[in-house]
């Protein structure tokens, strides 16, 4: 042990240069972190591969569709991520999302007892979604029941609860306006700019303050040009979706209220003390107790996120078919919505992944699915190509763990 | 020790605790001062878990006094214990490995404004300023994970946490155990340096090589009862070896100390 000049200053400075981040980068990538990289590259793949097959595929049409049919998984996702960060799993969200569309159509149904405004309808249905969650979560972090038990119970209760309200009739439409406007509203095409604009402005304000802060605080900042062309990118990119929308019916609101959410909730995993702790749990529950930090609290409220996700995607499906019947939550909902966290890069052993994993996560399945319907192959070959890429992303998570590991020792 | 007129940093009188029939501690008296090494030894079962988890508030004791620079205090739990600024570092336990060098440093503690959005440059640059106080220079980024980390630049991170929170007393669980003979040296050169800080430091080891090394003065238990106390300049390894085993005081400058 010797009293070495303090070598780390100018390893960060030496970071900054365009060829040190490059390569920085790849150590990165050799050393198991690939962050997106996977999920871009099948996403190219995928969109190349229906592209030759079909013509309707890469049209402004199906994209504006796609957005529809990504919208309720992507939600729900959102919730996976959380629970999947902490360890755990939550296995009701699929019953969860049903019984949120039946509590959603129950309390508009005009002329009865119980009718009221949409909006309370919709906030009602998620607060029940929430509820669930706590008391699923309650049970994981106080008593130490397994999540995979509590919720798979959950799981069963929830359908029942479906069955039994929507026993009599079998199927409940939804009338109100405000309800059917989630999934179906198309905002105008300035509408559409003006959120281009601000999510572009808001992003580059976000992105440079950062920068302006650790500049003044005498931090490594990474390339500025790297940076400008990032801002540059995701603005393009969010100008070129709003074009390409607007050629046809224009930005659905569903997909503005998809961005919203997976913004807010990433804000709140990445840049908030309570996300910081959400990751501590999920890396190791005993050094985040010993720290101070309040375990059984986070597992309560990240079932109740995870609840509360669910029932908003609940509300977008029943939107979307301006109706609930007895086959609500069932299916694939469940399977697809937490495949597409871990397609998105979100790890099952906790800890590891991004909210944004919802999102890309929940455009290849939407997408795969999409694809297959216009190229007219039956559903068997839907399900076990998702089946496939899921396979093909743990097996990825699970190298990459191990990779990981190994680098330090 | 030069400063002997000044009460002890952390001190504990008489101090017993059982576990239904079991007498973990009985009347054991410890002390550590500011700016020393402290070694607490004995073999498996002689209470040195017991009186680590006392001191931290896990246990409650079930007689005796704790004083902390003189002053009466009792410890009910952890927030007690973390309050008075006693600071326990456990082997291996405390880190997440997922999350990287300056998130595990303010692990529990983050900076936040009043939207709890976190001061990351701000924690970044006190993690950097503390690692460089202790020379603690091998950790290439501190944006790294911890699980890309070697054992003893793992050590390293959770020792010097213990010392951003102002705390006065570290205690360090086997910090060397797991680790190699280069590590273990890097990691020893960091207990020494944070005494020199200032901090009441107390090394629990059972590694007689280590001790040496590092500690001022040795405390010695045996199945829940003091033996003895020992200047390491007054003492060597059969000596503490014998005192351990056979829990008699291994030399005459031992009763000055008891």
């Amino acid at each position: 042990m010797s009293t070495a000049a303090p070598a780390e200053v100018q390893a960060a400075a030496a970071g900054d240069s365009l060829a040190g981040i490059l390569r920085a980068r790849w150590q990165g990538i050799k050393g198991g972190d690939v962050g997106s990289l996977p999920v871009l590259i099948g996403l190219i793949g995928i969109t190349l591969y229906f592209t030759s097959k079909s013509d309707v595929f890469f049209s402004a049409v199906n994209f504006t569709n796609l957005i529809g049919q990504m919208a309720g998984v992507t939600v729900i996702a959102i919730g996976v991520v959380f629970v999947l960060l902490i360890g755990e799993i939550d296995l009701s969200i699929g019953y969860v999302s049903g019984l949120a569309g039946v509590v959603v159509a129950e309390l508009q149904v005009p002329g009865s007892s119980h009718q009221y405004p949409g909006l309370v309808a919709i906030a009602a249905a998620i607060g029940v979604g929430a509820l669930i969650g706590a008391v699923q979560g309650s049970f994981v972090a106080f008593i130490g029941v397994p999540s995979f038990v509590v919720t798979l119970a959950g799981l069963l209760i929830w359908q029942g609860v479906i069955l039994r309200q929507l026993g009599t009739e079998g199927v409940i439409g939804i009338q109100d306006a405000y309800i059917n406007n989630v999934a179906n509203y198309v905002l105008s095409e300035n509408q559409g700019w003006a959120i281009a604009v601000i999510f572009t402005v808001g992003y580059a304000a976000a992105t440079f303050g950062t920068y302006l802060t650790r500049r003044h605080a005498g931090l490594s900042t990474g390339n500025v040009i790297l940076t400008a062309v990032r801002v540059l990118f995701y603005g393009a990119l969010v100008f070129a979706a709003v074009a390409v929308c607007n050629h046809s019916r224009g930005v659905p609101l569903v997909g503005l209220i998809m961005l919203v959410l997976v913004i807010g909730a990433a804000y709140i995993a990445g840049r908030t003390t309570y996300g910081r702790h959400v990751y501590a749990v999920g890396g190791s529950a005993e050094a985040a107790r010993r720290a101070g930090i309040n375990v059984k609290f986070i597992r309560v409220t990240v079932f109740m996120i995870s609840g509360a996700m669910a029932a908003m995607g609940g509300v977008i499906f029943a939107s979307r078919l301006n109706s609930v019947d007895l086959t609500a939550g069932s299916g694939t909902i469940l399977l697809d919505a937490i495949s597409a966290a871990v397609i998105g890069g979100v790890s099952l052993f906790g800890g590891r992944g991004r909210v944004s994993g919802a999102l890309f996560g929940g455009l290849i399945i939407a997408i795969v699915a999409n694809g297959i319907d216009l190229v007219g192959y039956p559903d068997s070959v839907k399900l076990i190509t998702t089946g496939v890429i899921l396979l093909a992303a743990v097996t990825l998570d699970t190298v990459l763990r191990r990779r990981q590991a190994a680098v330090g020792r | 020790m030069s400063a002997a007129q000044q009460p002890p940093t952390l001190e504990l009188r008489d101090v017993s605790k059982s576990f239904g029939a079991v007498q973990a501690l009985s009347e054991v008296d410890f002390e550590v001062r500011d700016g020393e090494v402290m070694a607490l030894v004995g073999d498996n079962g002689a209470g040195k878990s017991t009186l680590i988890k006392c001191v931290a508030g896990i246990n409650s004791i079930d007689s005796g006094e704790i004083y902390f620079e003189g002053k009466r205090v009792t410890i009910h739990g952890p927030k007690d214990a973390a309050k008075l600024g006693i600071e326990i570092v456990y082997q291996d336990l405390a880190l997440a490995d997922n999350l990287d060098v300056v998130q595990n440093m303010y692990l529990g503690r983050e900076e936040h404004d009043f939207l709890f959005r976190l001061k990351e440059a701000a924690m970044e640059q006190r993690t950097s300023d503390t690692l460089k106080s202790l020379a603690v220079t091998t950790i290439g980024s501190v944006r790294q994970p911890v699980a890309t980390l070697s054992g003893g630049q793992r050590q390293s991170v959770a020792v010097a946490r213990a010392v951003m929170w102002n705390n006065r007393v570290v205690f360090l669980d086997e910090p060397t155990a797991a680790l190699g003979v280069a590590q273990t040296r890097q990691v020893l050169a960091l207990v020494r340096r944070l005494a020199e800080q200032g901090l009441a430091v107390v090394f629990v080891s059972h590694n007689l090589v280590d001790i040496f090394e590092v500690a001022d003065r040795i405390t010695v238990l045996r199945l829940g009862r003091n033996v003895g106390v020992y200047e390491k300049e007054s003492t060597n390894q059969q000596g503490i070896v014998q005192a351990m085993i056979a829990g008699k005081a291994a030399s005459k400058e031992a009763e000055v100390a008891t």
